[in-house]
């Protein structure tokens, strides 16, 4: 375990100095073509490139190391939440925490986002934090919810926040610095560069500057990937190591790649500290010639390699590793020094079938989506049976096809729903939160105070939802 | 002259052998500091679980009347593993041990009864003892591999010579008896 963390630290620390050498030669660079000298690198044009961009990533730095938590977590919306809050939650970050042997716990703080996704954050290993995501913690069993957690706490035990986000500094100053080269550039043209200093610039030294300043960020971006990358596959072997038990984090995995909900707050900096990719279609783009500009391992294969795994060691995981992806080694043969091999834990009996729907139930479910999409109204009748109105019905109400109870539609005629434009006045006025009852496990649907019609899907496990058209706050409970 | 840079090549020896030793005794001092630290992270999670009964079987009494043995069996094996609390790794292990059994064996019985299962405070207990069971599991697992760390190195040339002059002993690991019980009592409601 420690020396994983130990050649975690050596290797980020050459990213570090491969990216900050970078930024120093373009700084340079840039320098001689504003100031340029008589003898090429001569002058102080030179060292003021230098200078600027050190200070440059210097600014970018202290505010990551300062605030970097803080803005990620507010970027996000995350809220803290204690373990009164959310008990089962906090216990398992705490168990996650001891098995990593860590000396304080992180924070936990929950993201309100029916998309399924999670990040820790920690640049100061003092201020560690990780976030889950509301859909995550509803919709996940307390084996995947452990595997989750177990990803992110590898991340903060392998010191993946820190050095990714200083890693994320610097990419991100040499992105700055070369669009802003290029845009001063051209549109200083010929104006009053070379005149401060009364040398030319050395047309080689020109050429060789603009090429560098268009491909530094997009080569610095695809090293930062990889590095992304491979470390993912490492907080999985970490979490396997923590758990011992892989097919918690696979099948969470596995949700989470089934679900199509894009998350929210979507901000392409803080996309690399997800647990998968936050945007779906760029989860599903990876298997084209872009992967290699994607912070995230396919989660196919990451699954695959879960699967497949026989100990928990990160001899096993390594193996796994090279079988499924055709790669390299990921973690170096020379640091693998747990030889003993690392038990795996076994899976509780009867789990397995009870979360696989049964092909008949999915047809169903793939039927009641196209029809929701299509406007349908489902209402559930107190005989069992669910009944879907279609948008074009035009009554008030109508007897079950089964029972032959009658059956009102949801306080709003249909065509109601599509022509009233504004909720009436005296119901924007009252502020109190509505309240909707659930009744069942599948589609449901009930009008909003201001008419609009709103559908809850099978899988909506969430305590509040918003009206698309009055914003209401709407509680949702779950008697059964 | 020449027995000036005698002198001086064997002082220089002898400093790095010193250097040496003190190396390899701070690393044995750090791993043994690091098993204890693990030992009382495990027996703060033991005591969790030992103040967790009586709660649990506090919630159950009034919904399993018929049940009496099985609280007597749990609440004996919870004052055996308190009593053990001072001994040996092994004598806790196997206090433990039986503790854990006598839990399964509660937990199994609670299945019989739907209305205690559906109650919300023990819903809440039931959490909280996964948990600890989990919190013991990854504390025991901290724990052995950190012994694992210090009896290689109390076995392993050179370190050997120096653990045995400093008198360091190997730890025991803390291994529960019965393979059966090594899960955390599952429970499916």
């Amino acid at each position: 375990m420690w020396e994983i963390i130990e050649s975690n630290k050596r290797r980020a620390l050459w990213l570090f100095i491969a990216l900050f050498c970078v930024l120093v030669i373009f700084g340079a660079l840039v320098g001689e073509v504003f100031l340029p000298a008589e003898q090429p690198f001569t002058g102080p044009g030179v060292w003021l490139g230098i200078g600027a961009a050190a200070l440059l990533a210097a600014i970018l730095g202290a505010i990551a190391y300062w605030a970097g938590d803080d803005i990620v977590m507010s970027v996000n919306k995350a809220i803290l939440v204690t373990k009164q809050q959310h008990p089962q939650l906090y216990n398992i970050v705490e168990e996650m925490q001891i098995a990593a042997g860590l000396d304080r716990m992180p924070e936990v703080y929950i993201v309100v986002d029916d998309a399924m996704n999670a990040f820790a954050t920690g640049i100061r290993p003092e201020k560690s934090a990780i976030a889950v995501t509301d859909g995550l913690v509803e919709r996940l069993s307390r084996d995947e919810l452990q595997g989750v957690i177990a990803h992110e706490m590898s991340h903060i035990l392998n010191r993946d926040v820190l050095f990714m986000s200083f890693a994320g500094v610097l990419l991100g100053s040499i992105t700055m610095a070369s669009e802003g080269f290029l845009r001063g550039f051209f549109y200083s043209r010929g104006s009053r560069r070379g005149k401060l200093s009364g040398g030319r610039t050395h047309p080689v030294i020109l050429l060789l500057t603009i090429a560098f300043a268009v491909l530094a960020p997009i080569l610095a971006r695809i090293f930062y990937f990889a590095i992304s990358r491979r470390r993912e596959y490492l907080a999985d072997a970490t979490a396997v190591r923590l758990t011992r038990y892989p097919l918690g984090l696979a099948s969470a995995l596995e949700k989470i790649a089934a679900d199509s909900r894009d998350l929210g707050m979507y901000n392409r900096f803080t996309a690399p500290l997800f647990i998968v990719e936050p945007l779906v279609n760029r989860r599903e783009a990876r298997r084209s010639f872009f992967s290699i500009g994607s912070t995230h391992p396919p989660v196919e294969e990451r699954i695959r390699i879960l699967r497949t795994l026989t100990g928990a060691g990160f001899r096993d995981y390594q193996g796994a590793f090279m079988k499924v992806t055709k790669e390299a080694t990921l973690i170096p043969e020379r640091i693998l020094r747990d030889k003993a091999a690392v038990p795996l834990r076994q899976p509780p009996p009867g789990d397995a079938q009870a979360t696989e729907p049964t092909s008949e139930q999915k047809h169903r479910d793939i039927g009641d989506l196209l029809m929701a999409t299509a406007g349908f109204l489902f209402l559930p009748c107190a005989c069992g049976l669910k009944v879907k109105v279609p948008p074009t019905l035009g009554k008030a109400s109508f007897p079950c096809p089964r029972c032959g109870r009658l059956l009102l539609l949801p306080s709003i005629t249909t065509d109601a729903m599509h022509t009233r434009p504004e909720p009436a006045p005296e119901e924007t006025v009252e502020d109190e939160p509505l309240f909707y009852e659930r009744k069942s496990n599948g589609w449901e649907s009930f009008a909003c105070s201001c008419g609009n019609i709103i559908n809850l899907s099978p899988l909506f496990r969430g305590r509040t939802m918003t009206c698309r058209r009055c914003g209401r706050k709407i509680m949702i409970s779950y008697p059964y | 002259m020449i027995f000036g840079i005698f002198i001086v090549v064997l002082l220089l020896l002898a400093a790095l052998l010193f250097i040496a030793v003190v190396a390899i005794y701070n690393r044995l001092v750090a791993l043994r500091n690091r098993v204890k630290n693990a030992w009382s992270q495990i027996e703060v999670q033991l005591k969790r679980r030992h103040d967790l009964i009586p709660n649990l079987v506090e919630t159950a009494k009034g919904y399993m009347q018929h049940e009496r043995e099985t609280f007597i069996r749990v609440t004996e094996a919870r004052a055996k593993a308190m009593g053990a609390g001072s001994g040996s790794v092994k004598e806790v292990a196997q206090a433990e041990t039986g503790l854990s059994e006598a839990l399964t064996k509660f937990l199994l019985t609670v299945e019989n009864y739907p209305e205690l299962k559906a109650n919300e405070n023990f819903l809440r207990l039931q959490e909280e003892l996964t948990s600890t069971e989990n919190r013991i599991a990854y504390a025991r697992q901290a724990y052995n591999d950190d012994v694992m760390a210090l009896n290689n190195k109390i076995e392993m040339f050179p370190s050997n010579i120096i653990a045995g002059i400093f008198n360091f002993t190997k730890s025991d690991f803390f291994e529960l008896e019965d393979k059966g019980e090594r899960k955390a009592p599952q429970v499916k409601f």
